[in-house]
């Protein structure tokens, strides 16, 4: 896999507005920005209304999936290129799950859309509309998904990303600096997880970096090649920049999002916990 | 909040001289160009030792906001008109307030 494969240029995106099977998507958990200038023709994912399952702490299930990419006119053959804004995390997010229900046709706008304002590139504020399509999902891939049970039986025998910031990571914060810090789960990390910040493997205007530079950034930070990795953050949206960084741009094979991350396993009782910077 | 609330930096608003702080260390400022305020600016929050910390979009009127804890940071705004930045030492709770010119 290259990284032609995953990603796209804001360059290649503007060649490719109209380009007949593609498809541009926002995604994002506050929907003002779209409405307020997206991409032209982009179709608006609301992360929260759109892609959670609205009652149980999970998101959309197959048939709601299907529903939903029917509705904004996404067909199975159509290439679906996702940007959005917070520097793509909920794309990235979208990404996986779009691969978890079998989409192969789907890459990632580097740099999202804020590479894209950086350049300052158009925004317009049109209304879009798709004719329907007939989505078909597959079954989620849940070689792509861990679950608390496989996380709690995996610690000292898989690699364990934490991309929260060293902050979190150490406990002094519960959640990323832009929130306020009041919340019910404990502090720390899972024992043994290696943290690396999401945005290690980030440029400072949203693209990833090279290959060659992520491949290194995580062996200096101790990462074994030869044993599977899940990657969490607090709620597995960060994480999942990481896991698009190791599974989709560096080919690792057995790579996972814990999506229920450290907002679920901080609650569980009984669990371990390390505190403390690494 | 709720623990199955995103990530995602909330809308940016003006911090008051007399914010409640609520004990926390709060880094908070304005975002200004040659034409006054600059909203749409993506500021970014790093620590002591230069590392993202956290991101946030400057509102039209360029205010940006953070909860952090004691330490150095440096705020860096980022806007296709130009990038700035802005240190400070927050040694304690309280409002710590910066000011960023770009362009």
């Amino acid at each position: 896999m290259s990284r032609e494969d995953v990603l796209v240029t804001t360059q290649w995106a503007e060649e490719n507005l109209d380009s007949p099977g593609v498809v541009f998507a926002e995604v994002d958990e506050d929907t003002t920005a779209y409405d307020a200038g997206h991409i032209r023709g982009a179709v608006k994912f609301d992360w929260r209304k759109d892609l959670q399952d609205g009652v149980r702490r999970d998101f959309v299930n197959k048939e709601g999936f299907e529903k939903l990419l029917s509705e904004k006119g996404i067909s199975n053959d159509d290439l679906v290129v996702l940007y959005g804004g917070n520097n793509n995390w909920f794309a990235a997010y979208a990404y996986w799950y779009f691969k978890l229900y079998g989409h192969d046709k789907v890459k990632l706008l580097d740099g999202g859309r804020k590479k894209w304002e950086l350049d300052g590139r158009e925004l317009n504020s049109d209304e879009v509309k798709r004719s329907e399509a007939d989505y078909k999902a597959q079954d989620q891939d849940l070689s792509l998904r861990a679950f608390r049970d496989e996380v709690v039986q995996s610690i000292g025998a898989k690699n364990f990303i934490d991309v929260r910031s060293p902050d979190e990571f150490s406990g002094k914060l519960l959640a990323p600096a832009h929130l306020p810090q009041e919340q019910s789960q404990v502090p720390g990390h899972i024992p043994g997880a290696l943290n690396v910040p999401w945005a290690k493997v980030a440029n400072e205007d949203g693209t990833f970096k090279t290959e060659e530079e992520i491949k290194e950034l995580y062996s200096d930070e101790g990462i074994d090649e030869s044993k599977a990795t899940i990657a969490y953050c607090r709620i597995g949206e960060r994480s999942s920049i990481a896991w698009f960084a190791l599974h989709e741009l560096l080919g690792y094979s057995d790579v996972k999002n814990y999506d229920g991350s450290w907002t679920e396993y901080g609650s569980l009782v009984g669990v371990p916990v390390e505190l403390g910077a690494k | 909040m709720a623990a199955d609330d995103s990530c995602g930096a909330p809308a940016q608003v003006a911090t008051p001289a007399d914010f409640e702080t609520g004990g926390q260390v709060v880094l908070a400022g304005k975002v200004t160009g040659a034409n006054g305020p600059v909203g749409g600016a993506f500021v970014r929050l790093l620590d002591g030792g230069g590392d993202f910390t956290g991101e946030v979009v400057s509102s039209a009127d360029g205010d940006f906001r953070f909860y952090a804890a004691p330490g150095d940071w440096t705020v860096r705004a980022l806007h296709r008109s130009g990038n700035g930045e802005a240190s400070v030492t927050a040694e304690g709770p309280g409002l710590h307030q910066l000011a960023i010119s770009v362009g």
